[in-house]
């Protein structure tokens, strides 16, 4: 125990073993953190059997409300939900105002840096980056070179992955350009805490979520081609068969805009129809939740089924306007994720207001030493995957796994990079053996058309196995709803 | 949404066939079940194959139409597609896909439906047990028509709804009568014979007709009684009349409230359906019956293959890529 105050009920014999608590603070602090003391204090008169039955109650709504995604074996479509954890995860105001200022820049330096890439190309003529980071990267698209964007945009949904070391400093780990999931699961999460803990957040002073989809709706709106006063906005999915599905119907219904496929859409000189029950109608902004490779079978991939023949030329034209826009998976690689504090101070001539977690790149020289010579320390992971994927924890792997990772390394070095273990600060959960700290993580949801906004919550992923520090849903992964505290 | 998709309108013109679908199945078993075994056993079963035209596929599979066999054939049977776990199960599959444009409430209804009716073990579907497992599905079904009548936003989507459903009563209408009659033995002894009316009987049961028919009714069925009172009766939601009315109606509405251009062809389709049905029973029987229901459904389906082409957008149109 490192807390000294008393504890009672729910949470007295809860010890955050030494690692930074979201509940309780840092450890060895004489008091837990003033901010959780109302909820901590709500929790504590409550009891576990209570807390389970209800725990339960929310896990089987999730399921029967379908908020699910969907794992596929050879013979079965299944259903699963991301396990909820009823116990919220609290951020304070001052906190909160560094996360989201942060975020805030980091998207914005995103920005600046793909218009960069695609149009004047000074961060490699001031030698920031050099160019093969960018140029060896498959999400590079040739295509985007020279055209224009609204507002210079590029990354319109972006997703900054956050977690707090022992010291209780919050870092960025990742960033998510592309097409970030996981933003219905913030919303779901409260909607789920306010159905089946009422009592637990009555009152508090908790920021708002569910203006996400309105939010959203109306950045795309801002995009739309000059001279559309009253856009249609549509959202391009893979359909019912994505494991992600569940989120596409949410942002559909939350913006209020029709959920389409690739198969609804037509191309006709250049601008783009939906198939509907009166022939076809015009659209103008397309919110896509498909890869850029499936866009357009005649721009990109040719075998792609999901796209829509003919919008990279629409899009070209400056007749449709997409969300993301095409490319921006060379600014969310892991590799040039070690660049960001430098981008930022290039681009914005500040400090980086969220420091990056330390990375080697194996693609250098005294990168890829340090990376062989500390393995067992470090953190080694490929830059081209997501969903954890591909990742060697060293002080947990074995002696084989870690002779692995060496000669995957050495086999293409560029394709690496190292970091420092970083603990992840660990909140109360509820496990099977009772309330447990188990480690969490922070995805923060921006929106930018004209300006960027940062929605006042996020997803805290959370490990549910013991001691794991991989969140992802594809490894064992739940959710918390998380309190963004005035 | 102001612009329907025309995937959606598929989507949910199907969604209501196939619960419509599971509905009548579900009617059909609990009926023969209950008012046919005691006149020849067994033989029941096999009408029902005869019934939706399953004998081929059905004997594929089995040798003999035994009561279990064809129960679980058309109960949780998922390898066969007109199985009612399969009907609900694609209908939730298309709920999840309208779930952008249906309730929260007919998705989660359905989708709790459906993992209920997969979650079954065979003993739930034996025969002392198939009363309740056919008020379970009616029971569902009928949730699903509340739900959506109370919470389904009316606009073209509800139209189409509306299409979906009542074309698929018709049709079940039309095939009950015509399987029943099919089976009355054609020697003139035996019309009006014990067996004869509880084959008739248990035709209206089928339809929860029984006690309409009765008012309408009080003594005696004749076949031709219970045969025009499925056809034409206005006030039974079941009959091909009223079915067709409402078809009519929906038609209507898409094409002069909404402007659905496609609406158009159809209406001629309904048209053809509607001088069909201008007739009594007494003409029906002069026609032949089964020779009157066999262009019923063939009006019925030319109605359905219409409504696919202009309104669900089976065909390419003219524009399309």
């Amino acid at each position: 125990m490192n807390e000294v105050a008393e504890r009672t009920g729910l949470l007295a014999d809860y010890d955050a073993g030494g690692r930074y608590c979201e509940m309780f603070g840092p450890p060895g602090m004489q008091a837990p953190v003033p901010h959780t003391e109302a909820l901590r204090e709500r929790l504590t008169r409550m009891s576990l059997e209570d807390l389970r039955e209800r725990a339960h109650d929310a896990e089987l709504e999730l399921y029967n409300f379908g908020i699910t995604f969907t794992v596929y074996t050879q013979k079965d479509a299944i259903d699963r939900i991301l396990p909820f954890d009823a116990i919220p995860r609290p951020i304070p105001p001052d906190e909160w105002q560094t996360l989201e200022s942060g975020v805030r820049q980091r998207v914005t330096a995103i920005n600046r840096f793909l218009r960069d890439v695609y149009h004047e190309r000074h961060v490699f003529s001031d030698r920031i980056v050099p160019p093969d980071v960018v140029f060896s990267n498959p999400n590079y698209r040739p295509e985007m070179e020279g055209l224009e964007v609204p507002f210079d945009t590029y990354a319109h949904i972006d997703g900054s992955d956050l977690i707090r070391d022992d010291d209780g400093t919050f870092y960025v780990l990742e960033d998510n350009a592309r097409c970030p999931s996981g933003v219905s699961y913030m919303v779901e999460n409260r909607h789920l805490m306010l159905r089946t803990f009422p009592d637990l957040i009555e009152d508090q002073p908790v920021r708002s979520v569910s203006n996400y989809g309105q939010r959203l709706r109306a950045a795309l709106g801002e995009i739309a081609p000059q001279g559309i006063d009253d856009p249609t906005v549509v959202l391009l999915s893979p359909g019912t068969y994505n494991s992600a599905y569940f989120e596409h119907i949410f942002l559909a219904r939350e913006m209020g805009v029709a959920l389409v496929e690739g198969r609804d859409l037509v191309t006709e000189n250049d601008r783009v129809f939906v198939k509907t029950i009166r022939g076809l109608q015009p659209v103008h902004v397309i919110y896509r939740r498909i890869n850029d490779d499936a866009l357009d079978p005649r721009a990109f991939n040719p075998d792609s089924l999901l796209g829509v023949p003919g919008l990279f030329q629409a899009y070209r034209k400056g007749n449709v306007a997409l969300a993301n826009a095409i490319g921006t998976g060379v600014a969310d690689d892991k590799a040039l994720y070690a660049y960001m504090p430098r981008l930022i101070r290039y681009y914005l001539d500040e400090d980086p207001i969220l420091p990056n977690v330390q990375t080697n790149l194996c693609r250098e020289h005294e990168g890829l030493q340090y990376t062989l010579d500390h393995l067992d320390e470090l953190v080694v992971k490929p830059v081209g995957e997501a969903g954890g994927y591909g990742i060697t924890v060293g002080p947990h792997a074995t002696k084989e796994e870690l002779e692995h990772c060496r000669q995957q390394i050495l086999d293409r070095p560029h394709n690496w990079i190292s970091q420092p273990m970083i603990n992840l600060s660990v909140a109360p959960t509820l496990v099977d053996g009772g309330i447990e700290p188990r480690h969490v993580d922070l995805r923060a949801f921006a929106v930018t058309g004209r300006d960027t906004w940062v929605a006042p919550g996020g997803l805290s992923r959370v490990a549910l196995r013991k001691g794991s520090l991989i969140v992802n849903s594809s490894q064992g992964g739940g959710s918390k709803d998380t309190w963004v505290l005035e | 949404m102001s612009n329907l998709l025309s995937r959606y309108a598929d989507a949910i013109f199907w969604m209501a066939r196939y619960v419509e679908r599971a509905e009548d199945l579900a009617r059909v078993l609990d009926v023969t079940e209950t008012f046919s075994r005691d006149s020849r056993g067994g033989q029941d079963w096999r009408s029902i194959l005869d019934l939706y035209d399953d004998a081929p596929k059905f004997f594929r599979e089995h040798n003999e139409a035994t009561a279990a066999a064809v129960i679980r054939f058309y109960t949780l049977d998922d390898r066969n597609g007109s199985s009612i776990l399969s009907n609900i199960g694609m209908a939730r599959s298309n709920a999840r896909t309208l779930r952008p444009l249906i309730s929260t409430e007919m998705w989660t209804q359905l989708n709790i439906f459906y993992n209920r009716l997969r979650a079954l073990g065979p003993q739930e579907i034996a025969e002392p047990r198939l009363a309740r497992f056919c008020s379970m599905i009616k029971e569902g079904c009928q949730t699903h028509t509340g739900i959506t009548e109370g919470t389904f936003y009316r606009d073209e989507g509800w139209c189409f709804y509306q299409l979906g459903k009542q074309l698929e009563r018709a049709d079940q209408t039309t095939r009950q009568l015509d399987s029943r009659y099919h089976n009355v033995p054609s020697s003139p002894d035996e019309v009006g014979s014990q067996v004869d009316v509880s084959r008739w009987n248990a035709l209206l049961r089928s339809a929860a007709g029984y006690h309409a028919f009765r008012k309408i009714h009080p003594r005696g069925m004749t076949p031709a009684d219970v045969a025009g009172f499925m056809l034409f009766h206005e006030g039974f939601p079941r009959s091909v009349a009223a079915c067709v009315d409402e078809v009519g109606e929906r038609l209507t509405q898409l094409r002069s409230v909404y402007n659905v251009p496609g609406a158009t062809a159809a209406m001629g389709r309904l048209d053809d359906l509607r001088g069909l049905l201008d007739t009594d029973i007494d003409g029906v029987i002069e026609f032949g019956l089964h020779e009157y229901l066999d262009r019923v459904q063939q009006y019925l389906n030319a109605l359905s293959v219409e409504i696919g082409r202009d309104l669900l957008g089976h065909a390419p149109g003219p524009h399309s890529a």
